[in-house]
């Protein structure tokens, strides 16, 4: 017999397990766009995700692979919401997810400054470590990250922004 | 564009109505058509302003400014998308954001004109963006304290969007404004020719009197200074002068448009017209 509780936790598992179709080496828990699981009594699966910009294209995709993740754990009846509220930031992105983003070569989000724009002054290269680094665009390959160049290495790498 | 909103971005967001019951504070009730007619003016304020910035997608003077400027179009689609879904919800006519966005003939759409004008050069792209980003960017900070649950939700994703883009539209003011004679003349010569359009933010109605009565909407008045002072700091740092003109274009709120709307809406609309309900 499976107890409320164990199915909860393999819902939760197979959720928390989906990962970000842009960012692969990231699950949705990772990100903190997964907000909640909950089961009913008759077995009906609610899960809450949160965008983390408006026009994040990948929310699409996500709902998708949560249900297919779910369906591949025996959940059949499942709901996808998406919520915003409240709204998404970097500070929810786990130590664990940074770690994973870092080795992946992209540098993980600051801890957020108060104020309505983050400033950055110095990054460091995630190849090389170098401080000598700029930023060549405000604005990355997804909406969530930026474009800078290490002048040591020469490298290019993503930041992901804080949000 | 793509012929359905839902294949740009992400869909179905939890857009419930809610009542917000003043009862309690000595507020105002906000009737459910108003809080549809606001949803919808900040709605298409934000989707005709993302198709002018997909517009410059491959045009833009820099890769990095294809990038930028399709991102930032990026996150006003997905702020239309929640506004025009919850429009399409609260009005209760079964209309959803694609009816909205795709099946409405000029004189339905309420955005500011100032959204709607042509792209023009970088010059006249980056002066829209400076204004209308401080605009946006008071109003939805503003709007995050909305007694409407869904609108203050939205506000609160927005706003933290649009400050990234008056930062970049901040910087581009400087680098052009500062830049050489001709990135000086063309910001210039951009600014001017916005000015006209730039009051029509700042006026306010009846459908607005009454949600900033009921606790829902921002004053656009309220705004106005603050909004403005920024813009002007930034163009004095970018040497660039504040246009002095009285010539004012209005109307947009009640469905009067520029001559360029029609062109804009044809080309967004085409494709979904002509092939209802196509996906790929």
């Amino acid at each position: 017999m499976v107890t409320p509780t164990a199915s909860l936790e393999r819902a939760r598992t197979a959720a928390a397990g989906v990962l970000d179709p842009e960012v692969p080496v990231l699950t949705i828990e990772d990100l903190g766009v997964l907000r909640e699981v909950s089961v009913d009594p008759g077995g009906h699966v609610d899960v809450a995700i949160t965008p983390t910009y408006s026009g994040c294209p990948a929310m699409d995709a996500i709902r998708d692979d949560v249900t297919s993740a779910l369906s591949a754990a025996g959940f059949s009846d499942t709901t996808v919401r998406l919520v915003l509220s409240p709204a998404w930031t970097t500070d929810w992105m786990s130590d664990e997810g940074k770690r994973k983003l870092l080795e992946y070569g992209i540098l993980p989000p600051q801890k957020r400054s108060p104020g309505p724009v983050v400033l950055q002054l110095s990054l460091r290269c995630p190849q090389c470590g170098s401080a000598a680094t700029r930023e060549l665009s405000h604005f990355g390959s997804t909406a969530c990250k930026s474009l800078w160049v290490c002048t040591d290495c020469r490298e290019p790498f993503d930041h992901f922004k804080a949000h | 564009m793509t012929p359905s909103l839902s294949d740009a971005a992400s869909s179905d967001a939890d857009l419930r109505p809610t009542r917000p019951s003043g009862t309690a504070t000595g507020l105002a009730t906000a009737e459910q058509s108003d809080i549809a007619g606001y949803a919808l003016r900040l709605g298409d304020d934000a989707l005709i302003y993302a198709q002018r910035m997909s517009g410059w997608i491959a045009a833009a003077p820099q890769l990095e400014e294809d990038v930028a400027l399709g991102n930032i179009g990026l996150d006003l689609l997905g702020q239309a998308r929640s506004l025009l879904g919850y429009a399409g919800t609260v009005e209760g006519a079964g209309r959803d954001e694609d009816d909205l966005a795709y099946l409405r003939d000029e004189r339905d759409f309420v955005n500011a004109q100032i959204f709607e004008l042509g792209n023009g050069d970088f010059g006249f792209t980056i002066a829209r963006m400076l204004v209308t980003s401080s605009y946006q960017h008071e109003l939805y900070a503003g709007l995050t304290e909305s007694r409407d649950a869904t609108i203050a939700a939205v506000a609160a994703k927005a706003v933290k969007e649009v400050a990234y883009h008056l930062d970049h539209a901040t910087q581009w003011t400087l680098r052009l404004g500062d830049g050489t004679d001709e990135s000086h003349r063309r910001m210039q010569r951009g600014l001017d020719a916005l000015w006209p359009y730039v009051a029509e933010l700042f006026e306010s109605d009846d459908l607005i009197a009454r949600l900033v009565a009921a606790g829902v909407a921002v004053d656009p008045e309220s705004i106005a200074t603050p909004a403005m002072a920024y813009v002007a700091s930034v163009l004095a740092r970018a040497s660039v002068e504040v246009p002095q003109t009285h010539v004012r274009h209005t109307g947009g709120r009640r469905g009067v448009h520029t001559e360029q709307m029609g062109y804009l809406l044809a080309e967004m609309q085409y494709l979904h017209r002509s092939h209802p309900g196509a996906t790929w």
